[in-house]
């Protein structure tokens, strides 16, 4: 098990430079950034060298790259061009990110599966048509419309809410934007509990729990669940590194300045210091997230061992 | 310690004249999306403490859904017990709540499966699953449920059970596998086992050692044991009494040696004269003709009559009641007599 992880961490490596050399040569493709900064106007040409030498646009691509991953080693994820270092960028809007997804998270994993139990338990009946209807609906409504929606009605007609998340992001603030962002993966979630519920339901293993005189409720958490989850936590867990990523139209309806809008930012103004940095962070979240379900899954399912 | 005191409080269990389970016309159907399928269409049969019962017949005869149905695990919808009764110890289970019936269940009478590895939680150390039986019906603590477990595993003869308790199903052979299944029926020294094939699933080199196993058992806590097998072989030498169901109906019932030397009904007769004989080696083995009926739509009369090569008239318009051929067989079959002079 030690041995497998080591493993999985090491390749992580040729991984790590492959997407953040990927990233660099995209965002040098999208044009030059000097004059992206100065818009229409054509730049003051002394400004201009002066701000390449600055950010070491002047040096050949290969050069800026082995700079940037210089950097990277002592901590200098290089600076944005409003002067700010992009590792304080990462600081500020990291945390906000992390708990709008986590947010998203707890509510699509624990909602999603308690409404596939039920559903799978009850296939075929009311509860179960009516929450698979609900899941299609949820499905098909963009998430924009949604949270659009949901904002105007709960934080400004009936303003029950703040329509928008105050800085620092406050964790009650952010339930309405993590259900947004969680809802899609919700809806997938409880389609794929119950699927999986009610396969196993009829498995030989739950007959054998009921032939042994265990109350139902014992029969459903500890026999039932258990099997069922697998395919569940597999989705959680890819989808977390997505939740993360893909905060930015939630993070952009509720003015939340996370990951996802910094990262925007970023690719308006080419500032490949800025693009490259968050994304190989969000890499990284991806790959650690990758690892944790398939370790978790070693431990969900017996079977599987790692060696 | 618990389990024995409550055995000898039991006024019912091992009474001479009074089985420990009574069966009387038990109708099963499934009420699915093609019509309603008659599993099983009144069934008798009984068996007392320490008494081998044998149940034989075709796939898809209704031996698997009456022992679910005694169980009381019948999957349900689409399957629903429509009439009879099915009376354990004294007491009519079909009378009984869901709560009621889930205490006899594993405790009073257990159930022990073909397949093993699918019957078992894979994700679930076998200790585990053991254990489970002494905290759920007796409360004990985890920890002396280990201890029984272990205790378990020993009394079922699997080797380094202390070192095995924690394994999982699929870390054991397909023999030891079954004897866990055994040992799970066990746990709580049940009065009625109930073993739907369970050496199907094994090597030809294991099945015996498990059938003698649980035979042994069987003999040592004096329980009564229904053995659903398609196996002739295992049922003349473990067995009692056999029935013999076709259709969802005991066609004969007697006792074993009886019933091998002199069947009563055409269709046992089709069934012992197609297991394969050394002195008859190389000739072609006898295969009952036809297919056993659609469920949906079972033939009226004797529901063997299409395939039975002694069918009258009479066999196509009425069913034929389980006559008494002796005080203790039966046969439902209108020309019984004939049959077994023939
Ligand atoms: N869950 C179910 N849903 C619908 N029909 C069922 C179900 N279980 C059993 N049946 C019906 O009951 C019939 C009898 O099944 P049963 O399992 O008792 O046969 P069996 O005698 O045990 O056969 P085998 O030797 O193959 O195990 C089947 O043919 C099938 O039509
Ligand atoms: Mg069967």
């Amino acid at each position: 098990m030690g041995r497998y992880v080591l493993r999985r961490l090491l390749q992580m490596i040729p991984v790590f430079i492959g997407t953040t050399l990927l990233i660099f040569l995209m965002v040098h493709a999208l044009g030059d950034p000097i004059a992206a900064r100065f818009g229409d106007k054509a730049p003051d040409p002394v400004v201009a060298a002066q701000i390449r030498a600055e950010f070491n646009l002047d040096k050949p691509l290969w050069l800026q790259y082995v700079l940037y991953f210089k950097g990277i080693f002592t901590g200098d994820f290089g600076t944005a061009f409003t002067g700010e270092p992009v590792i304080d960028l990462m600081a500020r809007s990291w945390p906000v990110t992390l708990k709008l997804g986590l947010t998203a998270f707890v509510i699509e994993a624990v909602v999603g599966i308690a409404l596939g139990l039920v559903s799978g338990l009850r296939r075929g009946r009311l509860t179960d048509t009516v929450a698979m209807a609900f899941t299609l609906i949820v499905i098909s409504i963009p998430v924009f419309v949604l949270g659009f929606t949901l904002q105007y009605l709960l934080g400004v007609k009936w303003a029950v809410i703040r329509p928008t998340v105050s800085y620092g992001a406050p964790l009650n603030e952010l339930i309405l934007p993590g259900l947004v962002l969680a809802s899609v993966s919700l809806a997938y979630v409880t389609r794929l509990t119950r699927t999986s519920v009610a396969e196993n339901l009829r498995a030989d293993y739950v007959r054998t729990a009921v032939a042994k005189g265990l109350p139902r409720r014992r029969v459903v958490t500890q026999h039932l669940l258990r099997n069922s989850l697998i395919p569940v936590v597999t989705f959680l867990g890819t989808d977390l590194g997505a939740l993360m990523g893909g905060a930015l139209v939630t993070e952009t309806i509720f003015n939340i300045q996370g990951v996802g809008y910094n990262l925007m930012q970023g690719v308006r103004r080419q500032e490949s210091a800025t693009v490259v940095g968050f994304v190989t962070v969000l890499v990284i979240v991806y790959l650690v997230a990758n690892l944790l379900v398939d370790l978790l899954y070693a431990v969900l399912d017996p079977r599987i061992r790692y060696a | 310690m618990t389990t024995t005191t409550e055995k000898s409080v039991n006024p019912q269990a091992g009474k001479a004249g009074t089985p420990l389970l009574e069966v009387r016309d038990l109708h099963v159907e499934f009420r699915t999306r093609d019509g309603v399928a008659k599993a099983v269409n009144g069934v008798n049969y009984s068996v007392s403490a320490g008494e081998t019962l044998a149940v034989l017949g075709e796939s898809g005869s209704g031996k698997s859904v009456t022992a679910q149905a005694i169980m009381g695990i019948l999957d349900s919808p689409p399957g629903f017990v429509t009439q009879g009764q099915i009376n354990f110890q004294g007491r009519d289970l079909l009378k009984l709540s869901e709560k009621e019936r889930r205490r006899i269940r594993g405790a009073k009478m257990a159930m022990i499966f073909q397949d093993a590895l699918s019957s078992l939680n894979p994700v679930l150390t076998v200790g585990y699953q053991l254990g489970e039986m002494f905290r759920v019906h007796q409360g004990m603590s985890r920890k002396d449920a280990k201890a029984k477990a272990i205790e378990l595993m020993d009394r079922v003869r699997i080797p380094a059970a202390r070192e095995r308790v924690n394994d999982y199903p699929h870390q054991f052979s397909g023999g030891m596998r079954q004897r866990i299944m055994i040992a799970m029926a066990l746990a709580l020294e049940p009065d009625l086992i109930i073993a739907d094939e369970p050496t199907t699933a094994l090597d030809v080199t294991v099945q015996a050692q498990v059938m003698d196993l649980l035979a042994e058992l069987q003999r040592e806590y004096h329980m009564g044991l229904i053995l659903i097998t398609h196996d002739l072989g295992v049922v003349a030498d473990v067995a009692d009494k056999i029935a013999v169901m076709y259709a969802g109906r005991i066609v004969e019932t007697a006792p074993v040696h009886e019933l091998y030397k002199q069947p009563a009904h055409p269709y046992t007769r089709g069934l012992l004269d197609s297991i394969p004989r050394l002195d008859q080696k190389g000739q072609e083995l006898y295969a009952i003709k036809g297919l056993p009926p659609n469920l949906l739509r079972i033939p009226s009369g004797c529901a063997f009559n299409p395939r039975c090569p002694m069918a009258q008239d009479v066999c196509r318009t009425d069913i034929p009641v389980l006559h008494p051929v002796t005080d203790s067989r039966g046969s439902a079959c209108h020309f019984w007599k004939e049959t077994l002079d023939g």
